[in-house]
């Protein structure tokens, strides 16, 4: 670590930065292109729909979502743990 | 020792501080979301105040930065805090006037640092805490932000090329409402806690707390309160120029540049960098702009911005000196009362020039046409 620039908090910031901050839309963008994955037989009643009725697809995308939520959660915990000394 | 009549002034011109803090940087989590119409603007400022209210109880690292990390704490006095705090709101006011997204920190630090030389000199700030902890995180975090909105962007579209264009809209409208949100509450987490900071300085100087004191609770309360008010009232001017100024945006855009941002800046809370907000969501919106093949980046506003951010810092500084000089010149209570009564005039003076072109949640969202004045007049009343 330097006097003037904390080396180690910038790598951690710019790495993580890019893990949460351009992995998880990533990870979103993946959920809402699954959800829109068309099922059999389905009709498209709306031109903004979002769900197009593929089991898998649902799925995947439940997943996605999960992680994206579940990550969020994780970095505020941290947050608030170890803010407060 | 102590002056609880100045002390209490002291605190009040600090929660003015918050207020215009509020308003001035709703922009930074919100401007995105009211350009792709994710959100109603009026939904928008009331979403982004619950959530800088929750933030600003999250975390104390940044509070304790500002209160004992930039100036030497046995050399402040109330009257150094609040010249200090009426530089910034002056320059605040300004930059707001002008919808010039400019720094609330800066303005913050920078006021206070020149308060402190104008009356200690040099060796009463702590030039290595200034560098370390905002002079270079200030440098850097529009580049950080810039480079990882730029990714998320990238990444966004590709993966999602496949989509039909209107449900990726509607699927990344709704994205957006949860990535401005963490923005807010980000937001809270580390720009309501300057001013914690600032007031604490001021109950340390007077003697009310120990000089290793931590902030208090009910400072944590008050300033919470005061930044989501200021943010309710919404900075329609800086979101103007953020939101159409700089980038058009759409929804995909507008969700990885508020994903970059709140990353970045939730990191810093984590690291005790008192960044600034608007620099950082500046830098995204720049990247998602970058990230996306045919769109278009205004550079000229950018250009305009970056200026505005170079002279945050010593523009604060002069009038924070300057506060000083006439609040310490008059002297004791009755300096500080004259100062704030000269500081009421030139916010009204302010305000009274801002009203020739009003921007409110009517017109923000007009087309741009080179200046924050909105294309069609505001409408007054049923907004929105």
């Amino acid at each position: 670590m330097n006097q003037w620039i904390d080396y180690k908090a910038l790598w951690e910031i710019v790495v993580i930065g890019l893990l949460a901050g351009a992995g998880l839309p990533a990870i979103f963008a993946l959920g809402m292109r699954a959800l829109a994955m068309p099922g059999k037989g389905h009709v498209r009643t709306s031109e903004h729909e979002l769900v197009g009725g593929n089991r898998a697809g649902i799925a995947v995308a439940a997943l996605c979502f999960l992680i994206v939520l579940g990550a969020i959660g994780y970095g505020i915990y941290i947050i608030v743990a170890s803010g407060h000394k | 020792m102590g002056n609880d009549i100045v002390l209490a002034l002291v605190i009040i011109t600090g929660l003015a501080f918050d207020f215009t803090n509020g308003f001035h940087d709703t922009a930074n989590a919100m401007a995105t979301s009211i350009a792709t119409k994710a959100l109603n603007p009026k939904v928008a400022v009331g979403l982004s105040a619950a959530l800088n209210l929750v933030g600003a109880f999250l975390s104390l690292s940044v509070a304790a930065t500002i209160a004992s990390g930039l100036v030497n704490t046995g050399l402040v006095t109330l009257t150094v805090v609040f010249a200090g705090l009426a530089g910034a709101i002056i320059w605040n006011l300004i930059t707001w006037l002008f919808g010039i997204p400019s720094s609330s920190s800066h303005a913050l630090i920078g006021g206070v640092i020149g308060a402190m030389l104008a009356a200690a000199g040099s060796h009463a700030v702590k030039w290595q805490g200034l560098v370390s902890k905002v002079i270079v995180p200030a440098v850097l975090s529009p580049f950080i932000a810039g480079l990882v909105a730029t990714v998320g962007t990238y990444l966004v579209y590709r993966i999602a090329r496949s989509m039909r264009a209107e449900s990726r809209g509607a699927g990344f409208r709704i994205g957006q409402i949860g990535s401005a949100s963490l923005v807010s509450l980000a937001h809270g987490t580390n720009d309501a806690q300057k001013t914690m900071g600032i007031i604490t300085l001021a109950l340390i100087a007077n003697g009310t707390l120990a000089t290793s004191a931590t902030t208090p609770f009910w400072v944590v309360v008050v300033c919470a309160v005061t930044i989501a008010a200021g943010t309710y009232l919404g900075g329609w001017r800086v979101i103007r120029t953020l939101g159409k100024g700089l980038v058009e945006i759409e929804s995909p855009q507008g969700f990885a540049a508020e994903s970059s941002s709140a990353a970045i800046i939730l990191l810093s809370t984590h690291f005790g960098y008192s960044l600034s907000t608007t620099q950082v969501a500046t830098g995204s919106i720049l990247g998602c702009g970058l990230g996306k093949r045919g769109a278009e980046v205004r550079w000229n506003v950018a250009g305009r911005m970056a200026t505005a951010w170079v002279v945050t810092l010593p523009a604060a500084g002069a009038m924070g000196a300057i506060s000083y000089w006439i609040a310490n010149g008059i002297g004791g209570t009755a300096g500080v009362v004259v100062g704030l009564l000269l500081l009421i005039g030139v916010a009204g003076l302010i305000y009274a020039r801002s009203r020739a072109t009003t921007v409110n949640a009517s017109n923000v969202n007009s087309e741009w046409e080179g200046s924050v004045k909105p294309s069609e007049p505001a409408r007054l009343g049923r907004t929105a």
